[in-house]
């Protein structure tokens, strides 16, 4: 966004500093609601810091507020909606016109609707020309990367296509599926792909393809993002910016729900995944070093006795090693729960060097063992992915059984379970009213170090309906609650 | 407090200077810290150029850079200061005789046993310094603790002697690779900066900044595959430095147009994992279409 275009919402409070400290009060109070840590020495800071920049610059208003109140990167995509909802352009023209405008855009938007694929050329005879051309302005000025008039476009796509009504109590998403559905992006990406590919004059390698259409839909996504960030101005000038972050307000990546969460939200989750096991495996392998002090190290005792004149003043120790679990996953796939056990999977491999083994089963109402999938590649997605579409785990009918599987897990590799082994089952045991040969479990919890049930349930949900998990539960060790990634953490760390 | 930068405009520019390309977050950022005398925080993926932004701003600013690498086990005794025992005992024994005790001891912890360790000798620096603490994250959580007062007060304090504090205000810089969460009370007291993968068009720029026989076409179309090849979910994306080495490799191959070919021979210099070669090469020839299929299978019925 321009400087000039900032200059509504932030530089006119800037000469009169108490609106923009209320504003600011506000934003900071909104950024607490949604999860994020702000201080007061950090809310402090903030104020100091935008005393010495020039308010007209939002980008820098921006970072400047960003580096002093957030201060992990996974929370910057709370802030950045945060601040486009309290520190957005303002102005006379992003209020929503009411009367006239409203209803003829309905028709419009009937019409349409009808024709089907508006984005292109097929234009019908009773319509007004102004979406076509619209479109075909779009169309050009995607094709060349035009940043300006695409955001002037959005602008008079949103305009024309949401048919926003002041007062009207819908969410954003309502208009933004309006406004792309009278757009057809995908329709409009394939026409620049091929009229890309037909404009070279010699034949475009797969290579070039490939970049040419990543250059498009990058600039369809910037499309997307402006004519969201459109809509929200003007949610904002109609609604005010405390009702309008409320309804904005999204979970952080780790409070996110395994079970319900949307497409996006598992986007997400999974780009977080990575650097949690990362950190997780540090700290493991860390805390397994500095836990406890071994035995005397005589050599190193020596060494250091020399800096003293050979008195030994400073006793030094041998890191201990002690030795490391053996861990079981047995996990359930079936529909609801899937999200959850590939995650769980995911994570527990990630850190697999803090196990001496490990070994993964997973089951819907047949059982089958997986671990030679994650041993044969070092990609764990990809194996997560072969998890999903090779294992043998349906017996009857593909609904979770229980009693089923675990009475074949104790024929097939029950006697394997040891001493060291920690077995940690992964599902809603939601058994279908099947049986539910609970004595495997407790034959588990014999033979093993520990058994643990992750339960990816809200804890009021279980022994509810067709859920067992407290017959289960009795023979564990633990049955835990582990509905984000934030829980799934904290019981590896409790495992190892 | 001495001024070095006049406006983000002027850090961006002076940067610059240095064949160090910033963005608009980057120089607000070194600006403000300059001006609220906040160290500042950098965490972001390996070699996205951290370390490089404080050797820059210490180039730009004609500063001394003083580099504290973090590691694990760091201590008081090779962050702080030590007291150099060997010249002390040595200044016993050649003063047996005569002295009294009183005048001994306080000759002994004078600042003439006292070993300078990187963080208090910027604290005593009297010229402008940079001071870089490295990769902050690889020591312990207790030993942070060492920073605070020098991050927050800019002064250290030592037993015997009393508090040093700065005659100037230093630049302080921190790196992070974020493998542990840093505690709450070190984050409290930095900016922070999260330095991402740049955007294309500003790794095309730095290309030929880092590279400058390169043709303007060609890093042009490093940056466009580099930025394809992140769009992928690998293990470990290229960095910048990759992307340079990438560039001068395929200039010295005297490549002047990449073909598909040469980028699948050549992608082991940006890419570190077999399994990620294996599938950028699958996903670099294959089309968009595919790409998206695959993408879209998640879990079963």
């Amino acid at each position: 966004m321009s400087t000039t275009e900032a200059l509504g919402g932030a530089a006119t409070e800037g000469s009169e500093p108490s609106p923009l400290l209320e504003l600011l009060a506000g934003f900071i109070v909104e950024l607490r609601a949604a999860g994020l840590p702000v201080s007061l020495t950090e809310n402090l800071d903030a104020m100091e810091a935008i005393r010495h920049i020039e308010m007209a610059d939002r980008e820098t208003f921006k970072y400047a507020l960003a580096a002093t109140l957030v201060k992990n990167h996974a929370h910057w995509r709370q802030f950045e909606t945060v601040f486009e909802v309290y520190f957005s352009m303002r102005g006379p023209e992003y209020d929503i016109v009411d009367g006239d405008e409203g209803p003829e855009l309905d028709d419009d938007d009937e019409q349409a609707g009808a024709g089907d694929g508006p984005g292109a050329q097929g234009s019908g005879p009773g319509e007004a020309m102004t979406p076509e051309e619209l479109a075909e302005m779009l169309y050009k000025a995607l094709s060349d990367g035009d940043e300006s008039v695409l955001r002037n476009l959005a602008r008079q796509a949103v305009r024309r296509f949401a048919g926003m009504e002041p007062g009207r109590p819908v969410g954003g998403t309502y208009y933004l599926y309006r406004t792309l559905r009278q757009l057809d992006l995908d329709e409009m990406l394939k026409r620049l792909n091929d009229e890309a590919a037909e404009a070279s004059d010699t034949e475009l390698s797969q290579l070039d393809k490939r970049l040419v259409s990543d250059e498009f839909e990058t600039r369809i996504a910037a499309l997307r993002k402006e004519i969201e960030a459109e809509i929200r101005r003007r949610l904002v000038a109609d609604r005010g910016a405390d009702a309008m972050a409320r309804t904005l307000r999204k979970p952080l990546p780790e409070d996110v729900d395994f079970m319900h969460a949307s497409r996006e939200e598992m986007a997400s989750l999974r780009k977080a995944l990575q650097p949690l096991a990362r950190k997780l495996a540090v700290r493991l392998a860390r805390k397994r070093r500095h836990g406890r002090k071994g035995p005397l190290d005589f050599r190193a005792t020596m060494r250091s006795s020399l800096s003293y004149g050979g008195v030994p003043a400073e006793p030094r120790y041998k890191y201990p090693r002690p030795a490391k679990p053996e861990v079981f996953v047995v996990a359930d796939i079936s529909g609801s729960v899937a999200a959850f056990a590939r995650f769980t999977l995911h994570l527990v491999y990630a850190i697999s060097g803090q196990f001496s083994k490990v070994r993964a089963f997973v089951f819907v109402d047949g059982i089958d063992e997986v671990t030679e999938y994650f041993e044969r590649t070092d990609d764990i997605a990809e194996a997560v992915h072969r998890v999903n579409t090779e294992a043998d785990v349906v017996w009857v009918d593909g609904h979770s059984d229980y009693g089923h599987a675990f009475e074949v897990f104790q024929q097939r590799w029950g006697a394997e379970i040891g001493p060291k082994t920690s077995v940690i089952i992964l599902g809603d045991a939601r058994n279908n009213y099947h049986s539910s040969q609970s004595w495997v479990v407790k034959e588990m919890a014999h033979r093993a170090r520990h058994v643990f049930w992750l339960n990816p349930e809200p804890t009021a949900y279980w022994d509810t309906g067709d859920s067992i998990v407290g017959e289960y539960g009795v023979h564990c060790d633990g049955v835990f609650e582990c509905r984000n990634l934030r829980q799934l953490e904290r019981f590896i760390d409790h495992l190892v | 407090m001495s001024t070095r930068f006049d406006s983000v405009e002027d850090v961006k520019g002076r940067l610059a200077k240095v064949d160090y390309l910033s963005d608009e977050g980057i120089a607000s950022i070194v600006y403000l810290a300059e001006r609220l005398g906040k160290p500042i925080l950098v965490e972001g993926p390996a070699g996205t150029g951290k370390t490089q932004l404080a050797k820059s701003v210490a180039e730009a600013t004609d500063a001394r850079l003083i580099r504290l690498q973090c590691y694990e086990g760091l201590d008081e005794a090779k962050a702080l200061y030590e007291w150099n025992y060997k010249k002390q005992l040595l200044r016993i024994q050649a003063k047996d005789q005569g002295d009294g005790w009183q005048e001994l001891e306080d000759d002994l912890f004078g600042e003439e046993f006292l070993l300078e360790r990187p963080l208090l000798e910027a604290i005593k620096a009297s010229e402008p310094v940079v001071l870089l603490i490295d990769e902050v994250d690889r020591v312990e959580i207790e030993t942070e603790a060492l920073l605070l007062e020098i991050l927050s007060d800019y002064q250290v304090s030592i037993p015997e002697l009393g508090t040093v504090s700065a005659t100037q205000i230093p630049m302080v810089f921190l790196t992070s690779n974020n493998t542990r969460e840093l505690s709450e009370a070190l984050k409290r007291r930095c900016l922070f900066l999260h330095l991402d993968y740049p955007e294309m068009d500003r790794e095309k720029e730095i290309v030929l900044t880092k590279v400058p026989e390169i043709t303007e076409h060609l890093a042009d179309q490093i940056a466009r595959i580099v930025r394809s090849i992140r769009q992928l979910e690998l293990k470990k994306s290229p960095s910048v430095s990759e992307t340079i080495d990438w560039a001068r490799t395929l200039l010295l191959l005297g490549v002047e147009h990449i073909e598909a070919e040469q980028a699948t021979e050549t992608l082991s210099i940006l890419l570190k994992y077999q399994s990620d070669i294996t599938k950028a090469r699958k996903e670099l020839t294959s089309d968009n279409q595919l790409k998206k299929a695959s993408g879209a299978a998640l879990g079963r019925p």
